[in-house]
């Protein structure tokens, strides 16, 4: 699979292209040097550099919004979920305003920059809120369609980026509708339940490799964290004795969490998560060799699934 | 002054009286309230209202309107009876203020006509601001944004971070208000954590900066009308006034900060108010 855009790049290219089609939109930038050198046009006077503050982003994006703005406000994961959560919280969220919160260098994608730019609490922290989309692109081409779908989406949304380039889905994979999970392949006994870049991928890739095993798993692409897509998700799960998901976050709060509550109430099933352990990341690596290290991969899906169907028990609601 | 122009004044500080007697009415409820710092606000949320903001009652999503944010929201009381006042309100609802199922919170909500956006974190009005602010230039109206901050609302860092960004974007059509009445919870701002010199701080933020007595209500009208002061800068306009401002047995007292009236104290209260606004005589 070649390697696509990265997410973040895929976005601006996509917002460069939309921001003169449409008279509304605006982007404020905190120096992300994101947008160093694009050419917005017509629409110039709508990109607004305001500087390295990332409250201030937040509240004026309400406040541009509350005027009948479609705000595209840009910063790192960590500086948006953190540092300006109460402004996301009170300005934008419980206001129901239509910002988009384009958070790029998520999960471990800052690799060297270390835990100060890593960003593993994002999708805990933005699905805990009432109103807000939560969606984490699984490659560029899913980055476009989820932009194009933010230009009329009511209320606020939140999208978590990547920094770098990362492969692309398998070709023929429809492009995300926002609350939809996507069915990336169809199993049997177990189900792989992932999102963003490098955890789809290794969820595809580990189903592949448990076929192999005689074990048939399906794999469903939880791109929308919030609305989450419970139906999808207990549909996907009916016949199953074993649920893995697979993020890059925190083991707390986000995919896993959303999954086993949603399971839990509704379709009880034993459930293995996989993510980041309760632990900063310790040493410099790039963000494939940290997932590697914290054991995001294929191979500990595989051993995962092994580990708990071994016993052949089928777990009992 | 004309005889026009006294009228004028004196109508305003009749609404003003009328605020303040509203407003300790409303802190009168079982649950209390935030009398101190919604009084020292009356003569900006008067002059704000009856004279200077382009506002319609009747239609308070009107696209041409002025904005005003309270972004010291726990002054909410004085913003709830400036809008009863001003025919935003049903003032026999806000006197169910502080009941269970009431509409009208401690903080501002947004759910009610003329409450722009809900606050009472402190520190947020001022990015809002800018919001709306930048958002009428590039419109090219010629709407105006107010923002009112109280004085230890200025030890947040986040109306520092917007301050800065205000004066780079060049919004003249936002102006500030702080209601600097030299109190805060516990005691005085200068004893917590000084702001002195504070018209110079804003002045090297890059704003033009006026002082007043927040209390004379024409000083403040005309002030504020006649924002912003330089092109290209936006205003702030420091107005000096009195904790608690009308009711003598709480004014300049750090306890005024939040109060539950008895149906004593109330009377007290009205009847100081009725015998004297703040700064001058009444005769209302």
């Amino acid at each position: 699979m070649a390697d696509t855009l990265p997410a973040r790049q895929a976005y601006r290219n996509r917002l460069a292209g939309l921001l003169p089609e449409h008279d509304r939109l605006i982007c404020l930038d905190t120096d992300t040097g994101l947008f160093t050198g694009v050419d917005f046009g017509t629409a110039a006077a709508r990109y607004v550099n305001i500087g390295i503050a990332e409250h201030n982003l937040m509240g004026m994006a309400a406040g541009l919004a509350a005027s009948g703005w479609t705000p595209f406000v840009n910063t790192m994961a960590a500086f948006a979920t953190s540092r300006a959560v109460e402004a996301i919280k009170i300005d934008i969220a419980y206001n129901a305003m239509p910002v988009r919160i384009m958070a790029t260098h998520g999960g471990l994608s800052a690799g060297h920059l270390g835990p100060t730019h890593q960003c593993l609490e994002d999708l805990a922290v933005m699905r805990a809120l009432p109103n807000m989309t939560v969606v984490v692109p699984a490659d560029a081409a899913a980055t476009e369609a989820l932009v194009d779908a933010a230009i009329e989406l009511p209320g606020p949304l939140y999208a978590r980026l990547g920094r770098k380039a990362t492969p692309a889905l398998p070709a023929g994979v429809e492009p995300p509708v926002i609350g939809t999970a996507q069915r990336l392949r169809a199993g049997g006994e177990v189900l792989l339940v992932a999102t963003g870049p490098y955890p789809v991928l290794a969820a595809l890739d580990a189903a592949t490799a448990l076929a192999g095993q005689g074990i048939e798993a399906g794999v469903l692409n939880m791109h929308t964290i919030k609305p989450f897509d419970e139906a999808g998700l207990i549909d996907a799960a009916a016949g199953t004795r074993l649920v893995v998901t697979v993020e890059e976050h925190w083991r707390s709060g986000g995919l896993g969490a959303a999954v086993t509550e949603t399971l839990s109430e509704h379709a009880p099933v034993r459930i293995a998560r996989i993510g980041m352990p309760d632990t900063f990341a310790g040493h410099v690596g790039s963000q494939e060799d940290l997932l590697d290290h914290y054991g995001i991969t294929a191979d500990a899906v595989v051993q995962t699934v092994l580990r708990h169907t071994s016993t052949g028990k089928r777990t009992q609601p | 002054m004309t005889v026009l122009t006294e009228n004028r004044t004196d109508l305003l500080r009749a609404h003003a009286l009328n605020i303040r007697e509203r407003i300790v009415d409303v802190c009168s409820n079982p649950e209390g309230g935030h009398l101190g710092g919604s009084l020292s606000l009356v003569e900006v949320l008067t002059a704000l209202y009856f004279d200077v903001l382009r506002i319609d009652p009747a239609h308070p999503d009107d696209p041409h309107r002025d904005i005003f944010l309270l972004s010291k929201g726990h002054a909410a009381i004085g913003l709830y009876s400036t809008l009863a006042e001003r025919g935003f309100v049903d003032p026999a609802e806000l006197a169910g203020y502080g009941t269970t199922g009431s509409r009208f919170m401690a903080h501002p909500v947004r759910s009610i006509p003329g409450v722009e956006m809900p606050t009472g974190s402190l520190g947020h009005g001022p990015a809002l601001a800018i919001g709306f602010a930048l958002a009428a230039k590039l419109s090219g109206s010629r709407r105006r944004v107010f923002v009112a901050l109280g004085d230890g609302e200025l030890q947040e860092g986040s109306v520092w971070e917007a301050a800065m960004g205000a004066a780079g974007l060049g919004l003249d059509n936002l102006i500030a208000v702080v209601d600097r009445n030299g109190l805060q919870l516990t005691g005085s701002t200068e004893d917590i954590c000084p702001l002195e010199p504070l018209g110079d701080r804003w002045r090297s933020f890059g704003w033009a900066v006026r002082e007043v007595d927040g209390q004379n209500i024409e000083a403040v009208r005309d002030a504020l009308a006649g924002a912003p002061w330089m092109p290209g800068r936006p205003s702030v306009l420091i107005a000096r006034t009195t904790k608690g401002a009308g009711v003598p047995f709480v004014a300049g007292n750090p306890k005024s900060h939040y109060v539950n009236f008895s149906e004593r104290q109330q009377a007290r209260a009205r009847i100081a108010l009725r015998r004297a606004a703040p700064g001058e005589a009444h005769h209302g």
